[in-house]
């Protein structure tokens, strides 16, 4: 945290001459509604001066930049999916803090969905192992109790839990 | 001259680790009991002199010592004498050094209270400990030297980056790191374990408690900094998604698991294998959360380290640790016993579940966290991989554990019966759907996924309550008679509970801050009124004012509710004369749980300001939900059972009988 603290602040602050506050009151559209999308806009679109900051975050003037420039294209009445075509054109896919589906990102998207599917898969596979082991011998675990049975078994007899 | 005593206390802190590394597990392989019991003195001893060495820097900086480089680069005469001491780990060389000190503090742990292990385990077990300081000694001693001399010292120094002089500073690394390193411990009973082609009784024992001690620290660690990270930063985010703070989550996510599959391996033998790799996994992802960190990788210009050499260096410890544990871990764990049999439904069954979901989401979000680099390395192309990411591809995994966790405790080991387990719960489902419905008529129908959110936390926290209310049968029995079994339950059971509902309450702080956030962004001058939340901000003005090594301009508001003054609030901009650089200070108000946010933001002449004003609902309890995790875990760890060497309880059976599990 301490170093992301760092990272971000050193550099947007040190490049450039003073602290501007992320989205600041003399950029704020007087429409509510185009207000709202813009602020959610922004905080998909990246401060490229920073390191992993929202334009939305960001105090850098960059990122000031971009968000009159996204209000800009609101106002001009492009919808969402057209700013974004918009930035990407201008900056590329860097810009986008959550990056599009493609050939290029299908490995990024699929990782988790992926360690899920083939985490429950090895343990059906293991458990279809160990139950197959565990059922050649004729009295296998199964057919006696097992020790924390016998624990629970002592413990109603105890008349504790 | 007493710099470069500390100085010679390192290296003769390197000398002593590469004996360790070698002559105790020389001796376990070989029977010897003399070899082996080289291990706890020199473990002990390595300790004291890398403490001498952090002594000795801790002098430096405290007395100002600017022939020292270290200190010329990260302190000035002015700073107040907290950050001169805290500053000694705000710098590369330094908390490398504070890393070092803690992983020979946990060897030393091992070799003073390690005398009811079985020796030769205890031995292969610090020499793996003495593998890890013996590389990152070196690592010190060849890259990072901390107590490099310049030759003609100015008169002042460079002073510490501004954002690191806050208390935070004091708190937040040393609890990170004793999180990072512990998890060392359990890798090198791991390692050595594997070495040793058996996991026995002992090996169980122990892993649990270390693993619990390392993740409470990691957790009040990362707790810390994301609080850190809220009140410096100004505009009150407190998780980023930033690629050093996955770096910490990684371990935490794995180190929860691992800490859930001790439990299945300590109470019923199974797993252990699974185990054996999850303790390979954490300490893993500890190393590499130091890489990504240390090595400057995450960006070109980077505050900490910009020099490859380091880079280098760190990945090629990696490498080994890694690669080397890992094919260890294919070549001698089929040779590790396996345990008892469970049915899917039981509590094994949803301690594997829980395993699957917090290593799938660990996987998501390493490979978020490294796929940008990766693609860069290999097509040169270059994206952006951030908070919208993550929400969307870790969101979805962590809530079907969520709503898993009041299950796992009411289910019973071996073969569990669902439909009696949830009969356990029914009153904590109600009062979730009731929240949920009660959130839903409050705010509308326009935030859908909100009141649902709350539903979920409340379910988590309603069902660590209904299981341990329930386990004394509250019900059945009356409160009397069930809260004096509540006082007899073990810290284990307690442990749980507390940490799963400390769970929930982090849940609920996180989505009602993210949803229910109020916001307003105001130039005001002298006397101009805001109103939020119920709560008038009248602006008093601003005024400069000097600080010890730096000067401010502080604005000064009252905060009044219903005409009644509740509080006054003084943010400031400041601007640190040494590197002249700016920071913002947020000033907060607490009610209740939440919190009321002000930042100033850039003047405007005449007097007028600009101004940031949140209300942030219930946010406190994102880090009074870490806290009870946290102490949740400490509980657990003092349950006595869990001791080794601790007497057994008396309710033992007779002899003949297999020991109890418990």
């Amino acid at each position: 945290m301490i170093r992301s603290l760092l990272t971000s602040l050193f550099l947007c602050f040190c490049l450039l001459a003073g602290p501007a506050q992320a989205v600041a009151p003399d950029e704020i559209l007087d429409d509510p509604v185009l207000e709202t999308r813009a602020r959610n806009l922004s905080a998909e679109l990246r401060c490229m001066v920073c390191q992993n900051q929202s334009i939305d975050d960001s105090d850098a003037p960059l990122a000031r930049d971009l968000r009159i420039l996204v209000r800009e294209r609101l106002l001009a009445g492009d919808s969402d999916a057209q700013v974004i075509d918009y930035l990407v054109s201008r900056y590329g896919e860097f810009v986008l803090l959550k990056p599009r589906f493609a050939w290029h990102t299908l490995a990024l998207w699929a990782a988790g969905p992926v360690a899920l599917v083939a985490g429950l898969f090895a343990i059906g596979l293991a458990m279809r192992k160990r139950r197959a082991r565990a059922g050649q011998p004729a009295d296998g675990p199964e057919a006696q109790l097992s020790e924390e049975e016998e624990r629970r078994l002592q413990a109603l007899l105890d008349g504790k839990d | 001259m007493i710099v470069e005593f500390g100085h010679y206390a390192l290296v003769l802190a390197f000398a002593l680790s590469l004996v360790q590394s070698v002559v105790p597990l020389w001796g376990a392989l070989a029977g010897d009991d003399r070899l082996m019991a080289v291990a706890p003195p020199v473990s002990v001893m390595t300790f004291v002199m890398v403490l001498l060495s952090f002594a000795v820097l801790t002098n430096a900086y405290l007395s100002a010592d600017f022939s020292v480089l270290n200190v010329l680069e990260n302190s000035h005469s002015a700073k107040p004498l907290l950050y001169k001491f805290t500053g000694v780990w705000g710098n590369h060389e330094g908390s490398m050094l504070l890393w070092v000190l803690i992983l020979v503090f946990f060897g030393a742990l091992v070799g003073f209270f390690g005398g009811n292990l079985p020796k030769d385990l205890r031995a292969a077990t610090l020499s793996v400990q003495g593998w890890i300081s013996t590389g990152f000694i070196l690592f010190l001693l060849a890259t990072s030297n901390p107590f490099a001399r310049v030759v003609n010292p100015p008169l002042e120094g460079a002073d510490l980056n501004p954002i690191l002089q806050d208390i935070g500073l004091a708190i937040h690394p040393p609890l990170l790191y004793v999180g990072y390193v512990g998890f060392s411990i359990t890798f090198s009973f791991a390692v050595a374990a594997l070495i040793l082609g058996r996991t026995d009784a002992a090996w169980a024992r122990w892993v649990r408690p270390w693993t619990l001690l390392a993740w409470c620290f990691l957790t009040l660690g990362i707790a810390m900094g994301s609080y850190w990270a809220y009140y410096e930063l100004g505009w009150g985010g407190w998780w980023f998604w930033d690629p050093v703070e996955n770096a910490s989550l990684m371990p935490w996510l794995a180190g929860t698991a691992l800490l859930h599959s001790a439990i299945v391996m300590e109470r019923r033998e199974a797993l252990k294998i699974w185990t054996v790799l999850l303790a390979i996994f954490t300490f893993s992802l500890s190393l590499l959360g130091t890489f990504l960190v240390r090595s400057g990788v995450l960006t070109s210009v980077h505050a900490f380290a910009t020099d490859p050499a380091r880079g280098v260096f760190i990945l090629v410890l990696l490498c080994i640790f890694i690669g080397g544990s890992l094919a260890l871990y294919a070549w001698r764990a089929p040779a590790l016993k396996q345990g008892g049999l469970f049915a899917p439904i039981s509590r094994e069954g949803a301690l594997v579940l829980n395993n699957l979901f917090l290593t799938s989401a660990c996987a998501a979000v390493f490979v978020g966290t490294l796929y940008p680099l990766l693609l860069d390395a290999v097509t040169g192309e270059k994206i952006s991989v951030g908070a919208p990411f993550f929400n969307l591809t870790f969101g979805p995994l962590m809530v079907p554990l969520l709503i898993a966790v009041p299950f796992g405790p009411v289910l019973s080991w071996k073969r569990g019966d669902l439909l009696a387990a949830s009969q356990r719960l029914y009153a904590a489902f109600g009062l979730a759907l009731l929240l949920t419905l009660f959130t839903f008529w409050l705010w509308g129908m326009d935030k859908v996924l909100a009141p649902l959110g709350v539903g979920l936390a409340v379910w988590v926290m309603a069902g660590a309550v209904a299981e341990i209310l329930t386990r004394v049968k509250i019900v059945e029995i009356g409160p009397r008679r069930a809260f004096a079994r509540l006082v007899g339950l073990p810290g284990s059971a307690w442990g749980t509970t507390l940490a799963h509902f400390g769970i929930g309450v982090t849940v609920l702080g996180v989505v009602t801050a993210s949803a229910f956030q109020e916001e307003r962004i105001e130039t005001m001058r002298p006397g101009d009124v805001v109103e939020l939340s119920g709560y008038q901000l009248t602006f008093d003005g601003a005024a400069p004012r000097r600080g010890p090594n730096f000067n401010e301009e502080v604005g000064h508001f009252t905060v009044r509710q219903g005409g009644a003054i509740v509080t006054r609030l003084d943010p400031s901009k400041r601007i640190y004369t040494a590197r002249q650089m700016p920071t913002t200070e947020a000033a907060i108000y607490t009610t209740g749980f939440s919190q009321l946010y002000l930042s100033l933001g850039e003047s405007r002449g005449d007097g007028a300001v600009d101004v940031r004003v949140y209300f942030k609902p219930l946010i406190t309890l994102i880090w009074i939900g870490c806290v009870i995790m946290a102490l949740g875990g400490g509980i657990s760890i003092a349950d006595r059972r869990l001791r080794v060497g601790a007497p057994k309880p008396s309710r033992k059976r007779p002899a003949g009988a297999p020991a109890a599990a418990e």
